[in-house]
């Protein structure tokens, strides 16, 4: 008896939309070695911007040095730091770059564990942002501290005379938080990194190949090395989550313990961690626009992987949009007063340029992310990415320097506050600091991860084989056209 | 022991490396096991580690011991660097706060599971170690090979076997 397969027209139309094929992330013509060859080509010859970016970054750092030891020789007060402004810029900068650090980790785990195959291509400079961002971080932690020999009290580790430091302290959570998620980053970028370190080290010569040949620990690929890497690889990324999740809720107790209006809203933790995703994300776009263009990796940082990357950033910017309101509104119509006071003379007093610089690059900006032309044209997205993370900066920024000028004690009050050249002249440094290494890794190891993007483009073509209409798996069965038996 | 000769197959198509492995599996050459075939590749290919017998990962197991192992010791080390200023006076507050205290416990938990994990997974590579004489650089760009260790005189056998498909080069090693 002959039977027909989809002879009605109809259900013809019905299955050929069935197997309409996504939007591919990369294009269908990358070979494996090409991406050996584009990747490794990347840490030999970037274009003349790369040099550009990395000297600029190393003029910034070196002010920043300066800066440094000129308030190291001529004591704290040249920052402008006293009662009550004693945070400033230093603790301002370090919880924006921590917020920094945050995404990078946090999404290539997450978006491993849910197996999302676009973050193959950008997973790995993400990473290393999160692991330069935290070491930037850890040094406005010891500017700020003055003696800055003396960095140790702030880990759980005895004194002298035997006093170990107070648990019960925030700022030694902080330090212990920070330190466990810099390792645990560390950790994983690297192990994440040994199969393409082996790659180098098969394809370089001379010092480099010593390096890669050292690092790569004698890689060989075997079934047995990737079977325990998987494993390995997922179950790091299971304990990544909770951690990014945790260290940056412990950040926000550091504010909400103390005793200081306007830092005691219940949604502080989750409003931090969004915060932190959100200036991580934009930072996550910033270096995408960059590295696709100086180490020309047009064929990996797509534009449909761009566009995932900006709904991300787009809803996470939406979710702490609502999170700061919720506090606004909580603080507007709950019963303290003091922070009632606090928050009206944050968007009415001194500072109120910030406040609202923050509302306006924080909050309004995202929404120019829905338009296609700004989504397309990456000189202006490269611009808007910039200002989101300077909206995220003044929001640390009015976090702090307002709540300290008026707090709960009259005779402290202070106004007009502005930090000195010093202090911004170590935020410039820690600028040029995390550029400077950032540009420097991704000079000497690969940062796009060459055997995950291998991975990619096999489930392509496996999906594309599968993704065959109907007809053509006819045609190839050897079945008459119409699909007729 | 006896000596044991070497030979490598290095295969462009996967599904040709697929073959090669099942028809190994059922060759019946006397003295061979799945166990002495090594699958080496560019990317994991868990389709093709199917056909070889089953082998365990145990890193979870170290997983579990470490994140049992870190919380436990840093809060008693906690809990006993603070009960050691036993006679300070603490004004009504307990000694050993356990509701913060429980900060410090988490973040060792995650650390001492983190490091049990890249520890057990470093020795389950056996990394550090050195490369096999046989490696072929070609196989961290695009190619699979099939390593099989076999007795000397089995070894044309095996050849023949993964020669049947396709390999685009085989080379061995027979003086092991």
């Amino acid at each position: 008896m002959s039977h027909s397969v989809h002879s009605h027209p109809q259900l013809d139309v019905q299955i050929e939309r069935k197997f309409v094929p996504k939007a591919k992330d990369l294009g269908p013509d990358v070979s494996w070695a090409q991406i050996n060859k584009d990747v490794l080509r990347s840490l030999e010859k970037p274009r003349p911007a790369f040099w550009i970016i990395f000297f600029s970054a190393l003029a910034l750092f070196s002010f920043g040095v300066y800066c440094e030891v000129y308030q190291y020789q001529n004591g704290m007060g040249v920052a402008d730091l006293n009662n009550p402004q004693v945070w400033g810029l230093y603790i301002a900068t370090f919880i924006f770059w921590i917020g920094m650090g945050h995404s990078g980790t946090l999404l290539s785990a997450l978006l491993h564990i849910i197996h999302a195959d676009w973050r193959k291509p950008i997973y790995r400079y993400s990473e290393a942002m999160t692991t330069f961002t935290l070491l930037t971080a850890a040094l406005f932690v010891m500017v700020h501290l003055g003696r800055v020999w003396q960095f140790y009290y702030v880990v759980a580790y005895p004194n002298e005379r035997w006093v170990w430091p107070n648990f019960t302290s925030p700022l030694v959570w902080d330090a212990t938080a920070i330190g466990t998620y810099l390792t645990s980053s560390l950790l994983f970028l690297y192990m994440g990194m040994i199969p393409d370190l082996a790659i180098c080290r098969d394809n370089a010569r001379g010092a480099r190949r010593a390096l890669y040949k050292f690092l790569s620990l004698g890689w060989q690929g075997t079934d047995r090395q990737w079977g325990n890497f998987k494993v390995a690889y997922m179950t790091m990324a299971c304990f990544l989550m909770p951690l990014a999740v945790s260290v940056h809720s412990i950040v926000s107790t550091d504010f909400a313990v103390s005793q200081n209006p306007g830092w005691h809203v219940t949604s502080f933790p989750p409003y931090f961690v969004l915060g932190a995703l959100y200036s991580g994300c934009s930072g996550i776009i910033t270096l995408f626009i960059v590295l696709r263009y100086v180490f020309r990796f047009e064929a990996y940082m797509t534009q449909p992987i761009l566009n995932k990357l900006i709904k991300m950033t787009f809803a996470i910017a939406m979710v702490w949009t609502y999170l700061d309101l919720i506090e606004y509104a909580t603080t507007w119509y709950g019963s303290d007063e003091v922070a009632k006071a606090d928050l009206v003379y944050r968007a009415t007093g001194d500072y109120a340029l910030q406040f609202w610089g923050m509302i306006f690059c924080a909050m309004v900006m995202p929404f120019t992310l829905l338009i296609r032309y700004v989504r397309h044209n990456y000189t202006v997205l490269l611009i808007i990415s910039l200002i989101l993370n300077l909206g995220m900066w003044l929001e640390r920024f009015q976090i702090i320097t307002p709540t300290f000028a008026k707090s709960h004690y009259p005779w402290t009050w202070t106004s007009h506050w502005w930090p000195s050249w010093v202090q911004w002249g170590m935020v410039a440094g820690s600028f040029g600091w995390f550029t400077m290494l950032f540009m420097l890794y991704c000079k000497i190891f690969p940062s796009v991860s060459m055997y995950e993007v291998k991975e990619m483009v096999h489930e392509q073509n496996l999906e594309g084989k599968l993704a065959q209409p109907v007809s053509e798996h006819a045609h190839e069965a050897g079945l008459p056209e119409g699909g007729q038996a | 022991m006896s000596k044991q000769a070497v030979t490598l197959a290095l295969y462009a198509d996967p599904d040709e490396a697929a073959g090669a492995l099942k028809e190994l599996r059922n060759c019946g050459v006397p003295g061979f096991k799945m166990d002495d075939v090594i699958i080496k590749s560019p990317i994991d290919h868990p389709e093709l580690s199917e056909l070889l017998n089953h082998r365990p990962v145990y890193i979870q197991l170290f997983t579990l011991l470490g994140v049992l192992f870190g919380p436990t010791t840093g809060l008693v080390l906690i809990a006993s660097a603070q009960a050691s200023f036993i006679y300070q006076s603490r004004g009504g507050r307990p000694i050993v706060p356990f509701p913060p205290d429980m900060v410090l416990t988490y973040e060792l938990f995650i650390l001492s599971g983190v490091l049990m994990t890249v520890i057990s997974t470093f020795i389950a590579m056996k990394l550090p170690g050195n490369r096999s004489p046989l490696y072929n650089a070609s196989v961290s760009e695009d190619k699979i090979g099939i390593l099989v260790k076999a007795k000397p005189e089995n070894i044309p056998q095996i050849d023949e076997i993964l020669g049947r498909h396709n390999p685009t080069e085989i080379k061995g090693d027979h003086t092991r």
